[in-house]
């Protein structure tokens, strides 16, 4: 196990790097000249040209020049220094202040998947065929096959707007109430899938031959579906919820911008808009590192669930 | 070994005028969406305390589902118990209700499985396995079914027992694992042991060392057994008496000695002959021409008839029923004392 997780930190810094450049030879690479980029339509003046390209190391030219600006800007980075927007803030200012709220928005997504899409899922795998399974995998088709563009407005619309059961948009600073109506369209996804992988886990584990065993123990029904099952069936479940996490705490970048939420999805969607080069490398960045933990996380838990898994 | 650790209690004497455990005229269907599949049609034997009864036959023969309808355990749907009774000290078990029918699960009457790998669970260590039923039905704290998990486990020689405890079955070989198996349907003392083809999944000297395991066991701790199985090879040394399934019917029932001196059934018949023999070496194998009925459609008279070689117009019309051949043989076929005294083929 230990050699496992060293193997994939190794990984992890590799993975970092590649992504990292990736991104930012993107945003970067194919710029005519960065400089006028940043000012935009504006002029500019020799002063400042000659200080920006000082600052940004332009005067390297080609591809070595583009190395030399990436391992200035990784260096920065891992000094936690995540560098100015073009409008002048701190990357790791905006950060800060826009990660908690998607920290808020995904817990509560998260919460509505566990508590609704797992509940139901297990339900739903021991009553197979009964008129709630097949309501739950009507339901669930449903809301897998609405696009949340389609959902999130909607929901905006009829449960903020003209019902006013939820405020309609959340606003700088946003508390769980204000969240919590997009937190439902975020999490009616990963509730969806979870209660459909739930279902089906559930179902094959009862017939597994184990269950057959646990049952000739003289066991009652209650501790064999909730013990000997349950334990089975939600290795699956919980997998796929621990990469959902991953997810939801990158932001979600439609659901966050309907909704008004100053999220980090907000933030780097606003980024891509007015092409903010440095913003949107230094979100993905962090996101790159979010990932990749939240994956690692994942696959120790995975060989912690089922200990047929030996990552040697 | 401390076997007398395990079975302080001597087995209880069979009520007067009963059987340990009787299935009488057991009848069970499986209802699908295909239709209805005939599983067990009026399946009847009994078993005394001490004795060892193996019941044999081919896959879907019904001999799984009978054991699993003495233990309860069967899917109820698609599977529905007709009619017929199970009676276990004189009280048909069939008509308990469930809370009363799961004590005695385990404590009265246990089983094992075939293949020990998916029959046990492969998230739990197996000292928790065994531990599981000790606690959740005698009440025992951790400590204690730990300490006697160690015992059953040593009872059926695990080496290194106390060391295992914490092993999942996937660490284990597959004779070990049978054994733990073994040692879990052990922890309540059953006075009754099933064991659906215990032997099925594993190597050939492996098999032996479990069928020994298991006679032994069965003899220190004076139990009764059930031996499911489509091997005869297997029983011959263990079984007192055989009970021979086809179709979900006993066809024969007879005990061991006589059984493989002169079968009176052409299916047992043709069991015995399609076992390979070291003095037949070169010959073409004997085997029962054809398959086993599809059991949605059962054929007409004796089940046995498309594939019998002494099958008569009589098979196809009539349904044979037991003919009682002395020394408790009985044999459901037209023609029994012929084919018990034909000792030709």
């Amino acid at each position: 196990m230990f050699r496992f997780i060293v193997r994939r930190l190794l990984q992890m810094v590799l993975a970092f790097f590649g992504t990292t450049l990736i991104v930012y030879a993107l945003m970067f690479a194919g710029q005519g000249d960065p400089i006028q980029a940043l000012a935009g339509e504006r002029p500019v003046t020799a002063a400042q040209r000659a200080y920006l390209t000082e600052k940004y190391h332009l005067d390297a030219t080609g591809v070595g020049g583009f190395f030399y600006r990436y391992f200035d800007y990784i260096s920065n980075l891992l000094r936690g220094d995540l560098g100015e927007s073009l409008t002048g803030r701190s990357i790791g200012d905006i950060l800060a202040a826009a990660w908690p709220v998607t920290i808020k928005l995904a817990l509560i997504a998260i919460a509505v998947a566990v508590i609704f899409g797992v509940t139901a899922g297990v339900l739903a795998g021991i009553r197979r065929g009964s008129i709630f399974d097949n309501a739950t995998l009507l339901l669930t088709l449903l809301v897998l096959g609405i696009p949340t563009i389609v959902l999130a407005p909607l929901a905006q619309y009829f449960l903020g707007v003209k019902w006013q059961v939820f405020p309609p948009t959340a606003g700088a600073d946003p508390g769980f109430g204000a969240l919590l109506l997009p937190g439902i369209v975020l999490g009616s996804l990963s509730l969806a899938t979870a209660l459909r992988l739930t279902r089906t886990s559930v179902a094959e584990n009862l017939r597994a031959d184990y269950v057959r065993t646990a049952r000739s123990k003289g066991l009652p029904s209650r501790r064999v579906v909730s013990v000997h099952v349950l334990r089975n069936s939600l290795i699956p479940v919980i997998t796929f919820l621990g990469v959902e996490v991953g997810n939801l705490m990158s932001g979600a970048i439609i659901t966050e911008g309907v909704f008004n939420i100053p999220g980090v999805g907000f933030n780097l969607f606003r980024g891509i808009r007015t092409e903010d080069g440095p913003l949107v490398v230094g979100i993905v960045s962090v996101l790159v590192v979010v990932y990749l933990v939240a994956n690692l996380v994942v696959d120790i838990l995975y060989a912690v669930l089922d200990p047929r898994i030996r990552y040697e | 070994m401390s076997q007398n650790a395990v079975r302080p209690t001597p087995a209880s004497p069979t009520p007067p005028g009963g059987h340990l455990l009787e299935v009488r005229d057991l009848h069970v269907e499986f209802r699908t969406s295909e239709g209805v599949a005939r599983v067990i049609n009026g399946v009847s034997y009994h078993l005394d305390p001490g004795e060892t009864l193996a019941v044999l036959g081919e896959s879907g023969s019904g001999k799984s589902v009978t054991a699993q309808a003495v233990m309860g355990i069967l899917d109820t749907p698609p599977a529905h118990i007709s009619s017929g009774a199970i009676l276990y000290s004189g009280q048909d078990l069939l008509t308990l209700p469930e809370a009363q029918r799961r004590q005695v699960r385990g404590k009265e009457i246990a089983m094992i499985f075939q293949d020990a790998l998916s029959a046990l669970n492969p998230v739990f260590p197996v000292g928790w396995q065994i531990g599981e039923t000790l606690r959740q039905r005698l009440g025992m704290s951790r400590a204690d079914a730990r300490r006697r998990s160690v015992e059953l486990m040593d009872l059926v020689q695990i080496p290194a027992a106390a060391k295992r405890l914490g092993d999942h079955p996937h660490q284990f070989s597959g004779g070990m694992r049978q054994r733990v198996m073994i040692a879990m349907a052990l922890a309540m003392e059953p006075k009754v042991l099933i064991a659906d083809e215990p032997t099925t999944a594993l190597d050939v000297t492996v098999q032996a060392q479990i069928m020994d395991l298991l006679a032994d066991l069965r003899r220190d701790l004076d139990m009764a057994m059930i031996l499911i199985t489509h091997d005869l090879g297997v029983v011959a040394d263990v079984a007192d008496r055989i009970a021979v399934m086809y179709a979900g019917r006993i066809v024969e029932h007879a005990d061991v000695r006589s059984l493989y001196r002169a079968p009176a059934h052409p299916y047992t018949k043709g069991l015995l002959n399609s076992i390979p023999r070291l003095d037949q070496r070169g010959g073409k194998l004997a085997t029962i021409r054809g398959l086993p009925p599809n059991l949605m459609r059962i054929p007409s008279g004796c089940p046995f008839h498309p594939r019998c070689p002494y099958a008569q117009q009589v098979c196809v019309d009539v349904v044979p029923h037991d003919l009682v051949l002395g020394d408790g043989r009985t044999s459901a076929c037209h023609f029994a004392q012929e084919v018990r005294d034909d000792r030709a083929s």
